[in-house]
């Protein structure tokens, strides 16, 4: 019998149950499990089979749910992470597994990896790690750099322990069984089925003349739209950003887009009809004008300037000088020079942007992912011209943030649209949508000299750097700061100069990604440090030791640390694997042609916390009436483990196991403001405030018991009792008063770094502390085919104290694989990498093993000593690949990524002489 | 728009005769592909339809139904002549990818990077295609694609299936794909070679196909010419055996690139293919 079934019924079983649907015809599964059926739990990352976040098992074989016809499903079987994590054995040993490897970080990636790993190991109960790899190949993640996922796959043993969490224990991601049990609601999670949706027109064009036709007669005549938004309808001003002298960004394009992808409208209406919605139907007229498209083209006097003020298109610039480079150059017995480039790179995290707001009463919510909540609720405050106490913002769960969930996106067009059509809506950015609109990682063209006298002390240095920032400001003003106290590296310079600019262009806006434009000073720093220890025949790693910074001198800024100045550690850390890769890659040299291996190594440092600016976390926490530890966790877990951090921070100075911890996330109406999570800032200064917080929660209990301070606390129903020397006591919370919000006991505490202002040669304290890092790198390249396999990395990193090492370890994973990205593979180019298919990130087989050194050289400012570390991974990754390159080959790549025709292109040109012309 | 899921190849063909739909399978090139608000007038899903998918032998001829998916082909027992497609099988996207999409999907999608193409025409693949007013009729492989997502599919044709016509019982292959990360990628080139060697060791047959080196892959006619009598210690490819190709540049590698690097990696699958 044929099946004609526009509006039949489709039964099937879904994780068990039988179930029904009456999809439309061309409706995707994954779209019907999520909005039908309740499965949240599928993930949608891409629709496109790019990154199988939506992964489900379908007669037991994984597909995409967003690639399938919902139709087809008719009389099979379907099971999906959380009802695989309901009833079967398998998947609830593996999310064991994945807890105690901390293998879920952000989380969003876990439903596809878990349902993957699960058919697999129905079939392979003890797989190798390339059956692992052959059958998550098709699921990306973000964050861990995928060999926690290999572990925990393969069953190795555990990471983390069952204790009680002080500080120093790798216990398991506190937040981890909502992520590996499919439960973790994240932003596009929230919103009820059925709630109205919004679509966004956005330029077609890099640069373009846009007039809107008549709004108001299209929403009247199209059956299903409730409203169109546009700059007409901002009630505040329209315009957002992130640093106060530099807030450029409308939310609607008035009459010009700068951008390709910029948002011009908003349609707002029922999910059918946003969801076939024709953009060629929406009144708007387009002349597209010419555009600058890179930076040389930007500065020309043709050019058009995007912004008044900014002439030549220059956004600002930043400037670290000390001593006198030219003559240190005079001086020098070898001096080299490199022109350096690097590309837009994308964030690709695994979610896109997504939210749900509506109205309570005369309040606006906006729940939506964001690594910070206040900044959002400030940028808000500012469009929407309400009182900010008319305003919530609920983070989500994040998945995954890098630095581009720092600046809004949603949240305006959601916030607007509650507000004009009063009803709730949601709004889920399109892979294509996320990657065009939102901030990449500048692209940069830097120049740089070095000298060195012949016992290898560096003899002045040079730096200068362009950054395209695109069309708006974001944190190009970051970047252009930063860049100038972090060129120099973690070495003692003495003669230095660095200049930055940061250039508009009619690129997306370049902002905020993991390192802030350090990372690509490092590959010019890190690789010119290679050319020059080979121009004096000395060790790179000997070359980079000798110039090392200590205790007690000066850095660049003319900061001195009389402590946790970890390089020297971190490098010598490296140096057993220094020696006996180089000559396992000699050895291997002399069998092999066509495949050759180097050894490369890069060291970084990065500054936590923002530059030389007020950068406080506040951290509140209570006991209720009924002895509940609560703890108002501010701090945007985006998949690091801010969660996990923060309350092993807290326990630790109350005395308290972790697990007696409640946690309240996140909330601009109930928990204080514990800055955004950028600048690897928030295992330092929230980590201090929450510290802070727990102490001050402390004090009061002993100090009503009138306990010694190192006295135990035990904490049960309605009663604390503290046991010193002279006994047990006994404080019963019944008989204390408590607030408006039912605390007995509270304590809030902020916390913000000591720094002091830079000077006009940047001269001054920019950071409380550094975090040092270095890794070494084995590669592998086909010289036939240029193409580049790192198989092994070693990752040093002082992180002062480490809070939870499972936890850093995971950190450094990831970091590495963003890093490999960067240097082999990632280049967003606007119009035509806008998908997870043209834009490659590293897969499952891209990353090999990473061993992971922590050195604990204790910070004085840091909570017990931490530092920050998030960013610091990345730095040295990729001038390490470049460097390992150069070691295996012989060829210098100048410009990131190294693509195989890149690389290859290098070994032509230096083996084959230049053809006469 | 409508959703047709016919279980027999006659209400399918008779599907297909009316206005403009769109065949889909697994839906892995069906949904990447579409456009935000724009609809064909229906859906006509062939993986119901009786005899259409699986693998089996006709007249002498391996013939795969249009709708098995590259997983089937992968796990499937073929002769050693398949090695090539089983390889490639593997290649194609992800595991996920695999499962759902199909083989005809591969070449009805017509993209020059199609993973499957180069094996299929290294083994000589003809394309069987159905209509309600014409009935069967069959192309060759080569024949069948025309170009940058054109083929010679009828506006009402089905492909029916792929049929593969007897290799030698000799005959050994291999696939070589060359991509900028390990999964889930397009290739920047690949090369699908099949070859039949004498006692002596001596290329007596050979078939080699590029894919991602010109609008539809291509057979190297010159090169397989060249192979036949040497010893895979005496072969050398260079850029004269390349004469078909002509690969654009894109996001993935520049022309150049592809033609300096797909000579060799010829040889490595030759050389496979012999081991």
């Amino acid at each position: 019998m044929n099946k004609k079934a526009n509006s039949a019924t489709i039964r099937f079983r879904l994780n068990g149950q039988e179930s029904q649907i009456v999809p439309s015809a061309g409706a995707r599964l994954s779209e019907v499990l999520r909005e039908e059926l309740g499965a949240r739990d599928v993930k949608i990352g891409c629709n496109a089979g790019d990154c199988g976040s939506c992964t489900v098992l379908l007669d037991g074989k994984p597909i995409c749910a967003c690639l399938t016809l919902a139709h087809q499903v008719a009389g099979r079987c379907v099971e999906t992470l959380a009802g695989l994590h309901q009833g079967d054995e398998t998947t609830k040993a593996l999310a064991e597994r994945f807890l105690d490897m901390g293998a879920a970080q952000c989380g969003i990636c876990t439903p596809g990896m878990m349902v993957s790993a699960i058919a697999l190991l129905r079939d392979n109960p003890s797989p190798s790690e390339a059956d692992v790899k052959d059958a998550l190949g098709g699921v990306l993640c973000r964050c861990t750099g995928y060999r926690k996922i290999i572990d925990a796959v393969m069953g190795a043993a555990p990471a983390a322990s069952d204790v009680s969490g002080r500080v120093g224990d790798p216990i398991r991601h506190v937040d981890g069984p909502e992520k590996v049990s499919g439960q973790q609601a994240f932003a596009d999670d929230i919103a009820p089925p059925g709630t109205l949706e919004i679509f966004i027109v956005r330029s077609p064009y890099p640069r373009a003349r846009f007039e809107l036709g008549d709004l108001e007669e299209f929403v009247a005549t199209r059956d299903g739209i409730e409203a169109v938004l546009s700059a007409a309808d901002i009630p505040g001003q329209n315009l957002f950003g992130v640093i106060p002298q530099f807030v450029d960004q409308p939310v609607f394009a008035e009459t010009e887009a700068r951008f390709r992808g910029e948002a011009v409208a908003a349609i707002v209406g029922m999910p059918e009809t946003i969801r076939n919605f024709s953009p060629a139907d929406f009144p708007i007229k387009w002349t597209e004008l010419e555009a600058a498209t890179d930076i040389i083209s930007a500065q020309l006097a043709a050019a058009s300037q995007l912004h008044a003020g900014r002439n030549n298109n220059v956004m600002c610039g930043g400037f670290v000088a000390c001593g006198d480079p030219e003559t240190a150059f005079s001086k020098a017995d070898a001096t080299v020079e490199g022109h350096f480039q690097s590309g837009f790179v994308e964030h690709a995290y695994i979610e896109p942007e997504a939210g749900f707001a509506r109205m309570e009463g005369e309040k606006v919510e906006v729940y939506a992912c964001t690594q910070a909540p206040v900044m959002d609720l400030e940028a808000l405050e500012a469009i929407l011209a309400i009182d900010r106490c008319q305003i919530r913002v609920v983070p989500t769960a994040v998945g995954g943030g890098f630095g581009a969930k720092l600046d809004i996106s949603v949240q305006p067009y959601l916030a607007l649209a509650a507000l004009k059509t009063g009803e709730p809506v949601r709004l889920n950015y399109s892979r294509t949508e996320s990657m065009q609109s939102t901030t990449k990682r500048h692209p940069s063209d830097m120049n740089l000299k070095i000298g060195a006298t012949k016992d290898g002390k560096i003899s002045g240095f040079n730096f200068y750097g362009e950054f395209d920032t695109g069309a708006y400001a974001s944190w190009g003003p970051t970047v252009a700061n930063r860049v100038p106290v972090h060129a120099s590296g973690p070495y003692y310079v003495t003669d230095y100069r660095a200049e930055t600019k940061g250039i508009h262009t009619n690129n997306p806006p370049a902002g905020a990604f993991r390192g802030f434009g350090v990372p690509q000073a490092a590959i010019a720093q890190e690789c010119l440090f290679d050319v020059l220890a080979e121009k004096l025949g000395i060790d790179p790693l000997v070359f980079r030791l000798e110039n090392a910074l200590h205790e007690d001198m000066p850095t660049v800024c003319g900061q001195v640390f009389s402590q946790g100045v970890g390089i020297g550690k971190c490098l010598e850390a490296l140096r057993p694997a220094w020696d006996a890769e180089r000559s396992d890659v000699k050895d291997f040299n002399e069998k092999s042609e066509t495949f050759k291996r180097g050894v490369g190594i890069a060291a970084g440092w990065y500054g936590c916390g923002n530059t030389s600016l007020p950068n406080p976390s506040t951290i509140k926490s209570g006991i209720l009436a009924d002895g509940t530890i609560v703890l108002h966790q501010g701090a945007m877990d985006i998949g690091q483990g801010a969660n996990t951090v923060i309350t092993q921070i807290f326990a630790t100075a109350l005395g308290a196991p972790v697990q007696s911890i409640e946690l309240i996330g996140p909330d601009t109406d109930v928990t204080p403001d514990a800055g955004k999570t950028s600048a690897s800032r928030q295992t330092y200064v929230s980590g201090n405030a929450a510290r802070l917080s727990g102490e001050a929660l402390r004090a009061q209990v002993l100090e009503r018991l009138n306990v010694a301070s190192d006295a135990s606390l035990s904490f049960a129903a309605g009663v604390i009792r503290a046991t010193d020397e002279s006994g047990t006591r006994e404080l019963v919370l019944a008989q204390l008063e408590t607030d408006i919000e039912g605390y007995a006991l509270r304590a809030e505490e902020t916390y913000d770094p000591p720094t002091k202002p830079l000077d006009a040669n940047g001269q001054g304290i920019p950071y409380a502390q550094f975090g040092y890092a270095a890794h070494l790198v084995v590669v592998e390249v086909d010289t036939a085919f240029g193409t580049v396999k790192p198989i092994k990395f070693v990752a040093a990193h002082d992180v002062g104290n480490a809070i939870n090492p499972m936890l850093v370890e995971g950190q450094v994973h990831g970091g590495i694989a963003q890093g490999l990205g960067m240097a082999l593979m990632e280049e967003y180019i606007p119009g035509s990498t806008e998908n997870l298919h043209d834009y490659l990130i590293p897969t499952i087989g891209d990353v090999p093993p990473i061993e992971t050194i922590i050195i604990e050289d204790s910070d004085a400012h840091g909570p017990y000593g931490a530092k920050g570390l998030g960013e610091h991974v990345l730095i040295p990754t990729a001038p390490s690949i470049l460097n390992a390159i150069y070691d295996a080959v012989g060829v210098r790549i100048f410009q990131v990524p190294a693509t195989p025709a890149r690389v290859r292109a290098a070994i032509r040109a230096k083996s084959e002489p230049v053809a006469p012309l | 728009m409508a959703y047709h899921s016919p279980n027999d190849l006659a209400s399918a063909l008779d599907i297909a005769a009316q206005k403009s739909g769109i065949i889909v399978a697994g839906g892995t090139d069906v949904y990447p592909s579409a456009k935000q608000g724009v609809h064909p007038d229906f859906f006509l899903d062939v993986t119901r339809i009786r005899g259409l998918d699986g693998i089996s032998s006709e007249n002498g001829n391996l013939k795969f139904g249009a709708a098995t998916t590259w997983s089937q082909i992968a796990h499937a027992d073929l002769p050693p002549a398949f090695d090539a497609l089983k390889q490639a099988a593997l290649e194609v996207g992800s595991v996920q990818i695999q499962n759902a999409g199909t083989i005809a999907g591969n070449i009805c999608n017509a993209s020059p990077a199609a993973d499957g193409v180069p094996p299929l025409l290294a083994l000589n693949a003809q394309v069987e295609l159905a209509s309600a007013a014409r009935g069967y009729r069959v192309l060759e492989l080569a024949d069948f694609l025309l170009g940058v997502r054109k083929t010679a599919l009828a506006r009402d044709e089905l492909v029916t299936a792929i049929i593969i016509p007897p290799a030698p019982e000799a005959a050994r292959s291999a696939f070589e794909k060359l991509g900028s990360r390990r999964y889930l990628v397009i290739s920047i080139s690949m090369v699908a070679a099949t070859i039949t060697c004498g006692a002596d060791g001596r290329v007596i047959d050979a078939s080699v196909a590029v894919g991602a080196c010109s609008p539809v892959a291509q057979r190297l006619s010159l090169l397989e010419r060249y192979l036949v009598g040497k010893r895979a210690r005496d072969i050398e490819v260079g850029e004269h055996h390349l004469s078909p190709l002509s690969p654009i540049s894109d996001v993935r590698a520049s022309g150049s690139y592809r033609l300096d690097v797909v000579a060799e990696q010829c040889k490595r699958a030759i050389i496979r293919a012999l081991a």
